[in-house]
């Protein structure tokens, strides 16, 4: 039995028939194509998959496609406009906020998450922001730079 | 050559960074081929156990089910091999059963692969899973290395006497050790635990196996560091495919930190299964199984002892430990926990007698393999933690105690290198300077104060020292030859001028986080006088990039980059000649700088594009060279090389709970000469988070029964940002005497450091409050430090 679904992804209309098990992760990963958002776990644990569902940053694999129906989805292929990079990619880039990358678009959309609510973070509020993503390669010095990098020039 | 640099030395951005910030970076799993399929495995839910009988009938018939092979069907091909052979005291070889690529008789540990499924997708693959039914006789099983080689202990190989896959030594000679003890007038003992870490890459493995019938051949994408030597141990080794029928590509990969360097028995399956089908196989392993079956690491028992004489030097050190090594042996598992580590017990001090013993052995665990760092930070937990623990012992200050032992400085080049006790030539090395340094930072005097005082109001502040060594930029072929690797560990370098004077620069390091596409451009630019941004590099892909050896063991730009080096000094000395013939000068009297060939002392040059186009165009050119400009080279270093430095931890314990808090973590260290400073830096970061998670939070736990307990990010701490404070590091500059760049590695020096420096804050502040305990268990869990403390 498959299931009719209609979201917009990254300001773009889908309607697609999805398995009713399907998770949004895999739905943007294999039926979109949006290869940008991560699966690094089965248990919700690392973050690797965050992306906005009407303006909240949440774990897609979390959610299961059908959820999304009637939903805006923003993922790290739809935050820069018009070829001008969100801050917070500047940020990644400009304080060597990434090596393998692989964490690299949940850290960003949770960190765009944050700074909607906080615009001006503290270092404790950033880390604690990120406790649900894990970066197994930059020790996360770098990442809370990147995102103070950001939060100066929003 | 170019005399000015305009790259090398300065923070130059990444030029990768553009796809992975925008989500269009490219692992394996992003891949997508026509016709293509999905794999998932049966795997043995027991330890050990025998396969009584096996049936795979009725999920055979589930809904798009395509093939299911076991191990009967693959039987008749090789295991995956070991690429390092050690032998047994007695010079007999090492013991090494056959690793299948599925098992059919005797699953050997939780995970083991008993059927592989194919099916149009991935959840019509992990539907059929179920319905395979297999009858299992479960026997009993050993997971502890101290307790597998007692008599009577399960067996995990039959034909494996006590689980003894080799025993080994090395240093002086037992005799000497033990007589230098006997007349120390301290001795130091430590029994411990290093225990057993997953790498926990984010990017969980992925292969893709494809076949074309009309020209024969394979297709296996992987997230490898190194994707030649795959396709050697692949090829030749197990399936017996002739290696130019094989192409293998490494894709953006998301961190390996060791757990990628290995031939993983999915990679031979696929690439074997996709010919068997005709479609291209598709397995992505989910995190759950990346904990069951990514080699894990370190897993050492030891018991380690340091005497001293009364003035507080060393005078001799005595090792014991027994290497977990898993139920099969993976890629380079028997070197870690004997070339790589025995072979670091020397450490920064002058100690006369080293003796280290070590038993390698089998267990019903997951394989045990390098993980970042691998046997170098064991080795330097047992010196740093006795080093600390013993300056709390004899009442010394554990800095003096470090100064009063430290080999003197040397260069390499007028003081020659340092000969150890333990077969290794340190290269270079001012182990002193680090130390100062990271004191300084600290504000050290300040400091003891501030514990005092804070004692007072009930806080429980400790600082922890560690200087390190490591050996990097592996390694000599011929050295690691005729110590066991069945490899050479050089790499090769091709750099391909353009006719328009662009670059195209093929490595066989792999880039997975490191950076290489930068670092590599940064030097090549420099040497060649030119714009980085005339400078590609590539990687990864075994039929565009000659051949290669990878990347792993703080390798990639001290053999990788002198591999480019040497090439571009190949180009300089071809366009020399042919700078020589259009000036009408001899070719002595030109020179090569700052991307211009000029005749000395004249004006008179051509710049580099202009060579470039005349090597294509050759109209005016020596009659007796060939056109063209495009070197390859094979590097093999003279020696390793050897980073170092000094880490230091402070800590504040909550008397409460026990929780540890890193309050300051300093990080001086000495990578040698420096290309990027900000990659440096960043690859200091973390490995020192990967180190600082295995002193608190890290280490998967086996029950009895051989489960492990917690394979989940709920269950296994990884360190997440909220458990560090901003590293403080700094840098001093020793070069390496004997590669073109001067550099030493940095990838693993974190890690290496910074384990023994937090564990050893941890017993100072305890020490501080009169706690005098050795030892506390790895990871330092609120729960045992709070036991430790009452
Ligand atoms: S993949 Fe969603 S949290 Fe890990
Ligand atoms: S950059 Fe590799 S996991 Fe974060």
């Amino acid at each position: 039995m498959h299931v009719k679904i209609k979201v917009k992804v990254n300001g773009m209309e889908h309607v697609h028939e999805v398995e009713p098990r399907l998770l949004l992760s895999h739905f943007l990963r294999d039926t979109l194509r949006l290869t940008g958002t991560h699966i690094g776990c089965d248990t919700s644990g690392c973050g690797a998959c965050t992306v906005h569902v009407n303006g909240k940053a949440v774990k897609s694999c979390t959610l299961l496609a059908v959820q999304a129906d009637g939903c805006e989805v923003l993922t790290i292929e739809g935050l820069s406009t018009n070829g001008t990079l969100h801050p917070l990619q500047e940020g990644f880039h400009q304080e060597h906020g990434l090596q393998c990358g692989y964490c690299t678009p949940g850290m960003i959309m949770t960190a765009a998450d944050l700074l909607k609510n906080s615009p001006k973070p503290t270092e404790e509020e950033i880390r604690h922001a990120l406790e649900g993503n894990i970066c197994r390669c930059t020790g996360y010095h770098n990442i809370v730079k990147s995102i103070q990098y950001a939060a100066e020039r929003m | 050559m170019s005399a000015t640099t305009s790259y090398i030395g300065k923070s130059v951005k990444r030029v990768e960074d553009k796809r992975f910030i925008t989500g269009k970076g490219k692992y394996t799993d992003d891949i997508i081929l026509a016709g293509m399929v999905h794999g998932a495995f049966v795997r043995s839910p027991h330890a050990n156990a025998k396969i009584k009988k096996i049936d795979i009938s009725k999920a055979k018939a589930m809904p798009g089910v395509i093939a299911i092979f076991t191990g009967a069907d693959v039987a008749a091909i090789n295991g995956v091999p070991c690429g390092w052979q050690v032998n047994f005291k007695n010079g007999d070889t090492m013991k090494e059963p056959k690793h299948p690529l599925l098992v059919a008789d005797r699953t050997k540990h939780v995970g083991d692969p008993v059927a592989f499924i194919i099916a149009e997708s991935r959840e019509e693959a992990k539907d059929a899973i179920e319905m395979v039914s297999v009858d299992y006789e479960k026997l009993s099983c050993v997971t502890n290395p101290a307790e597998a080689v007692k008599p009577g202990a399960p067996l995990v190989h039959d034909d494996v006497p006590n689980n003894i896959c080799f025993d080994w030594e090395l240093g002086n000679p037992k005799s000497e050790v033990e007589e230098a003890l006997s007349k120390a007038s301290h001795v130091t003992t430590l029994d411990f635990v290093n225990q057993r870490l997953v790498p926990n890459a984010m990017e969980p493995r992925s292969y893709i196996g494809s076949y074309d019938e009309t020209s024969d051949k394979y297709t296996l994408y992987t997230s490898t560091q190194n994707p030649h030597l795959i396709r050697l141990l692949m090829c030749a080794f197990v399936l017996g495919i002739p290696e130019h029928k094989v192409r293998v590509v490494g894709p953006d990969v998301g961190g390996g930190f060791g757990s990628k360097i290995y031939h993983y028995t999915e990679e031979a399956l696929v690439t074997w299964c996709s010919k068997e089908i005709g479609r291209p196989i598709k397995w992505t392993s989910e995190r759950a199984e990346s904990f069951l079956l990514d080699a894990h690491g370190r897993d050492h028992v030891t018991k380690a002892e340091m005497g001293f004489d009364k003035d507080g030097k060393i005078l001799a050190l005595r090792v014991k430990t027994f290497a977990n090594l898993g139920a099969y042996l993976s890629t380079f598992s028997t070197c870690v926990p004997t070339y790589l580590h025995g072979t670091l017990l020397q450490g920064l001090y002058t100690t006369p007698k080293i003796n280290v013993d070590v038993t390698g052995v089998f267990t019903h665990t997951n394989a045990v393999d390098a993980y970042r760092g691998a046997g170098r930070p064991e080795a330097t937990y047992i010196l740093e933690r006795l080093l600390d623990l013993s300056a709390l012992e004899m009442n010394v200050d554990p800095t003096e105690l470090r100064f009063k032992n430290f080999i003197p400085p040397f260069d390499g080049v007028k003081q020659p290198g340092y000969q150890t006790q333990v077969a290794l030539q340190y290269d270079s090395g001012n182990y002193h300077g680090v130390l100062e340094k990271g004191l300084e930072i600290l504000d050290y005097k300040n400091f003891r104060k501030q514990q005092k005082e804070s004692a007072k109001n009930g806080k429980l502040l400790g600082v922890g020292f560690s200087t390190y060594i490591e050996a990097c930029g592996i390694a000599p072929s011929a050295v690691v030859g005729s110590l066991g690797a069945r490899a050479g560990l050089y790499e090769v370098g091709q750099v391909r001028v353009q006719p328009t004077g662009k670059v195209s620069v093929f490595t066989g390091s792999h880039s997975h986080g490191q950076g290489h596409e930068t670092t590599f451009a940064q030097v090549v630019a420099d040497k060649l006088g030119i714009p980085m941004e005339d400078v590609d590099i590539i990687h990864g892909d075994s039929d565009t990039v000659a051949f290669g050896m990878g990347t792993y063991g703080s390798r990639s730009l001290a053999v990788g980059g002198s591999a480019i080096v040497k090439s571009i000094e190949k180009i300089v000395e071809k366009g020399k000649k042919i700078a020589a013939h259009k000036l009408e000068a001899s070719e002595q009297d030109i020179e090569f700088v700052d991307g211009k060939f000029t005749i000395k002392g004249t004006s008179k040059s051509l710049n580099f594009a202009e060579i470039a186009l005349t090597a294509y165009v050759p109209h005016v050119y020596p009659a007796d060279l060939e056109p063209g400009l495009d070197f390859s080279s094979f590097y093999d270093p003279k020696n390793f090389t050897y980073p170092f430095g000094c880490h230091i931890a402070v800590v504040e314990i909550d008397r409460e709970t026990g929780k540890v808090d890193l309050k300051r973590f300093i990080a001086v260290d000495d990578v040698g000469n420096v290309i990027n400073p900000m990659i440096v830096e960043g690859q200091i970061h973390g490995g020192v988070a990967q180190g600082m998670g295995q002193a608190l939070l890290e280490g998967v736990e086996y029950d009895e029964d051989g489960q492990i307990s917690n394979g989940s990010y709920m269950d296994y701490c990884m360190p997440r940002a909220d458990d560090f404070p901003m590293f403080e590091t700094a840098s001093q500059v020793t070069p390496c005497p004997h590669n073109p760049l001067g550099v030493k590695g940095a990838g693993e020096a974190g890690c290496i450091g910074s384990t023994p420096a937090v564990v050893n804050a941890v017993i100072d502040a305890l020490w501080s409050s009169g706690k005098k305990v050795k030892d506390i268990r790895m990871p330092l869990t609120p729960e045992r430090v709070w036991k430790a403390m009452n």
